[in-house]
């Protein structure tokens, strides 16, 4: 194990709070993949105001992501959007997160 | 170990009526039996007059970890069904006087054998008679956890540092919500403070950070425990962390306040002890 490694391995106590934390996201809000669906369909109709989305393509998913602040990994809802084209402007096609 | 700030106990109540608190995890073996008779008998030694209620139907816990399972006669169940009267199925604890009994469960028979509202009339009688009503809830969501939260006023939840007792106690403090308990107080169990040290262990701070609920006591993961329930004494109240640790959770429980223990070192514990009486 080189010196890098060291400094970057997490003490497995850290890694059970980000693990717990996350977990509790989608137990407490019961993410039953009907609410997902909800959450789903939401964002849909409020993106589609601004421009044309893959609604076949489009994923939500509740992950990890590293904090601005320094308290580690927290629990972020992640939309995978494609977008097919803007309402205004010059046509784009590509992949926003 | 740090000093814990974040949760001040306050003195809750004060008023002479008896209180019925449910002693539940959600998650098996984390030590909801251990800490109902630490409780039960903690208290019993403050004064109070108290009754302790083995939930767990099927599975019959209790009264060995109190050393009183050569004495059952009658049992939770015949009680509810009218085969006998509440006394003649209290076990009382001679080393407690007339403080300390015991209502033990049934090992032959099943959870649907008792109803949420039969648990409500018995505890109506019997908070005539006691101060504090323990009832060790089994593990689980189903109809014994509904039976245990009927009738209580109160509840301690039960955890280890772990994840997987963590998130069981995030379930069941949403459903002591949900069934409306007026207060549950978290009691953080087998916590081991060379671990936290190192890293390699979830500290209480971030137990409490993460279930939001008051903290009422850290237990530490203490041999002694296995030596008292060898035995079927109730190690509460002598002079062990793990015997301190649930004494003050004793006083906590009657709305006293006393510093958390100091669960790294055993030097000076009667020195500490020395301290806690004098408050007291």
């Amino acid at each position: 194990m080189g010196l890098m490694d060291f400094f970057k391995k997490k003490n497995s106590g850290e890694v059970a709070k980000d693990r717990i934390k996350l977990l509790l996201i989608s137990d407490r809000a019961n993410c039953s993949p009907d609410i997902m669906e909800n959450i789903k369909a939401d964002i849909i109709k409020v993106i589609s105001k601004y421009m044309e989305i893959d609604t076949e393509g489009l994923d939500i998913q509740i992950t990890q992501t590293e904090s601005e602040g320094s308290n580690g990994n927290v629990p972020a809802l992640c939309a995978n959007i494609p977008i097919l084209e803007m309402h205004n402007g010059a046509p784009k096609k590509e992949k926003s997160n | 170990m740090e000093v814990l700030s974040v949760m001040h106990y306050k003195e809750y109540g004060g008023t002479n009526m008896s209180e019925v608190i449910v002693v539940t995890s959600g998650k098996g073996g984390v030590g909801k039996t251990t800490t109902s008779a630490n409780v039960g008998t903690g208290l019993a030694k403050l004064g109070k007059k108290v009754v302790l209620i083995d939930t767990d139907i099927g599975l019959r816990n209790l009264d060995v970890v109190m050393g009183l399972e050569n004495r059952i006669v009658y049992n939770l169940v015949d009680v509810v069904e009218g085969n006998c009267r509440v006394k003649q199925a209290l076990i009382k604890d001679k080393r407690l006087s007339e403080n300390l009994f015991l209502l033990p469960s049934a090992q032959t028979r099943d959870k649907t054998s008792v109803s949420p509202e039969q648990m409500k009339e018995l505890i109506g009688k019997l908070r005539e008679e006691f101060d504090y009503i323990i009832l060790d809830c089994p593990a689980g969501i189903e109809q014994g956890f509904k039976n245990a939260i009927a009738g209580a006023d109160r509840a301690l939840v039960v955890t280890t540092p772990e994840v997987s007792a963590i998130r069981d106690a995030d379930r069941i403090i949403g459903l002591l919500e949900a069934a409306e308990i007026r207060r549950s107080d978290l009691i953080v169990n087998r916590l081991r403070v060379d671990m936290v040290k190192r890293g390699d262990m979830m500290s209480i701070d971030d137990v409490v950070e993460i279930l939001s609920i008051p903290l009422i006591g850290a237990v530490p993961d203490d041999e002694n425990i296995v030596v008292s329930t060898n035995q079927g004494e109730p190690l509460v109240g002598n002079d062990t962390l793990a015997g301190q640790a649930y004494m003050n959770i004793c006083h906590r429980i009657t709305g006293i306040e006393v510093p958390y223990l100091d669960l790294e070192s055993r030097k000076g514990l009667f020195k500490k002890l020395g301290n806690m009486f004098k408050k007291n």
